[in-house]
């Protein structure tokens, strides 16, 4: 069996900086999150959006159109989840609670020079009243390159919690 | 009972419920909620003599048919064996105790336990022993190891149920007048009502019995979930403002439908939309025919009346002890069990008509997830709500009472959505289980 064959080093430096842009738009919206700078978290995605996390029993690339989900959002409730968690009445997150979105094992999967599937590991922790929960998962994006502030739009984000019930969470009151 | 524990006595019980005809007022002890002694009773007394929501028959697909859930903390087989029949069986092997099926749920015509390799049919027979033949002729011959079967299975429009009393009364009797509640979600559909997939697993740090209060209180709604109220009227406008919350029988009532269940419940008067069937300008121009032939399939196969009943009726339905079944803007199942006094699980489902049309689903899956469940804009805080209340039943010593009297002086005319005759009534029935002088069957303490 022959080795693979190394790819051109122009290639791999390319792949190299999209990575690393990649990378620099995931933490960019991790900190828009954890900053609670929601509105501009929901600016991030494209006006096809959506944004879904599936329920725990169900396989990563379950329909949200016929199974149940714990959030399936498109852009309209994207923007309106984001509103929602920014007033007082949204007594989950009043006082908000601290949140830290952490972003690892990013790999590209595929590039067809417009869009960008790619996929990562996630880990977030939520504290408030004592009490900290942690929710990890993985997360598959679409990314657009349309430019925007950011380099990137989101125009698919699904987090997918690696645990077989939300519990002892209990709620996802915070976006993944 | 080998562990420790001091038993509350009959009167003891029967006084953290203080109910006060002359001056309306009812009251329950904050230690109802915190006791790990009265989480004990209450296993012994309510969850080991009630009807216990296990699962829907349109779970079980065909023969062989499996799910592993857990029922009062007990791991239960629901599984439609090789006749068809459903059964529900004690996930545990006679021979050492090791759980039997390890997988959430699957077809298969046996289960193997993975200790010494006792393999018992979909209908609980033992079927293979390894070394059998060091075990006595007739060994088995009375059956009894195979697996335990739960005492008693019954179903109610497709809704199944499970007992560890044997000499419970039978499920017809007990659902007593939440029956026909149960019937008005069958008949959304001609072909019958089915579990759509995904199963909402969540929890929440507070007594169980909070959720029980919770989920059919029209009380809370306009400051619990005042945020989820801002989105309906971002969304539909001016056809959003029109519907008020109000106090009048037209916007609806709560009735006490015996044996500790209550409905509250209304028709027409709630601002979302209703897949099955009633249209909002947020759904857009084009769901509109679409849900206009729903209801005509209704009317033709149902009558007018009972087709409005169908397509109109919103309600929050509490069958005691531990199941709701809201029919609003989606219909859920939700189902709970206490783990400590002050944490409890729960497991939530959507139903729909069995064949309904994709973009029927999608709408009312998306209408399911604005409101319901751990990721929507209200369940998380009413999760919130229940977790501030077991926190502040902390201050007992200062503090010690629920007040529970909101409609109280006129609940024999009639009650409110917002009253709070649904949690007397669930409280009135755990009173008299609770506070019996001793251990009864359910029939008995009626």
């Amino acid at each position: 069996m022959a080795a693979p064959e190394a790819p051109p080093r122009a290639d791999a430096l390319a792949a190299f900086v999209l990575r690393a842009q990649v990378e620099d738009f995931l933490y960019h919206e991790a900190q828009l999150l954890d900053s609670w700078q929601l509105m501009e978290w929901a600016a991030l995605f494209t006006e096809d959006a959506e944004y879904a996390v599936p329920s725990t029993d169900l396989a990563e690339d379950a329909d949200p159109r016929t199974n149940l989900f714990l959030v399936h959002d498109d852009r309209f409730r994207i923007e309106q989840r984001a509103k929602r968690l920014l007033k007082k009445t949204a007594h989950a997150e009043f006082p908000p609670s601290r949140t830290r979105h952490l972003v690892s094992n990013v790999r590209i999967e595929a590039d067809d020079g417009n869009a960008l599937q790619l996929a990562c590991a996630t880990v977030v922790y939520r504290a408030k009243r004592g009490i900290v929960d942690v929710y990890p998962g993985h997360a598959k994006y679409e990314l657009l390159r349309d430019g925007g502030t950011a380099g990137f739009r989101i125009r698919r984000k699904r987090a997918i919690l690696d645990i077989d019930a939300l519990r002892p969470q209990g709620k996802l009151s915070i976006i993944l | 009972m080998a562990s420790i524990r001091h038993q509350p006595s009959a009167h003891q019980v029967r006084g953290l419920v203080d109910e006060d005809r002359s001056r309306n007022r009812f009251r329950v002890h904050r230690s109802t909620l915190t006791d790990p002694d009265i989480l004990a009773l209450e296993r012994e007394r309510i969850f080991d003599r009630c009807w216990l929501y296990l699962g829907h028959e349109s779970e079980l697909a065909g023969p062989g048919a499996f799910i592993s859930r857990s029922i009062n903390h007990r791991p239960l087989i629901f599984v439609r064996d090789a006749t068809g029949r459903i059964r529900c069986f004690y996930n545990v092997c006679p021979h050492r105790g090791s759980l039997v099926c390890r997988e959430p749920k699957g077809v298969s015509k046996s289960f193997q336990c993975a200790y010494h390799g006792w393999t018992f049919s979909n209908g609980g027979k033992l079927i293979g022993q390894p070394g059998k033949d060091a075990y006595p002729e007739g060994f088995n011959a009375d059956g009894e190891y195979d697996l335990p079967e739960v005492p008693r299975l019954e179903s109610c429009h497709g809704f199944v149920f499970v007992n560890f009393d044997a000499a419970a009364e039978s499920l017809d009797d007990y659902l007593a007048d939440a029956k026909p509640y149960l019937e008005l979600i069958a008949l959304q559909s001609a072909i019958g009502m089915e579990i759509v997939g995904g199963t909402q697993e969540y929890s929440a740090r507070a007594n169980w019995k909070l959720l029980l209060e919770n989920s059919a209180d029209g009380y809370h709604a306009p400051t619990a979930h005042a945020s989820y109220f801002d989105y309906l009227a971002d969304r539909d406008g001016a056809a959003f403002k029109d519907k008020k919350f109000s106090y009048n029988k037209a916007f609806g009532q709560v009735l006490n439908l015996g044996n500790g269940h209550a409905v509250s419940e209304s028709q027409g008067a709630i601002p979302w939309g209703r897949p099955v069937a009633r249209w909002v300008p947020g759904w857009g121009e084009e769901a509109r025919a679409g849900i206009a032939e729903i209801r005509r399939e209704l009317e033709e196969r149902l009558g007018p009346e009972k087709a409005e009943m169908v397509a109109e009726r919103d309600y929050n339905l509490l069958i005691f002890p531990n199941l709701a079944v809201l029919n609003i803007m989606a219909v859920t199942v939700r189902t709970f069990y206490p783990v400590t006094p002050d944490y409890f699980e729960v497991r939530a489902w959507a139903m729909a008509p069995k064949g309904e049309a994709e973009a029927v689903k999608d709408r009312r899956l998306r209408n399911f997830l604005e409101f319901l469940g751990p990721g929507g804009f209200a369940t998380p805080d009413d999760v919130e709500m229940l977790e501030l209340c077991q926190q502040g039943y902390a201050c007992q010593n200062g503090a010690a009472w629920n007040d529970l009297s909101k409609g109280m002086f006129r609940e024999a005319d009639y009650a409110a959505k917002q009253d709070e005759l649904q949690m007397r009534t669930f409280w009135r029935r755990w009173r008299d289980m609770m506070g019996a002088e001793q251990r009864m069957s359910f029939r008995e303490a009626v």
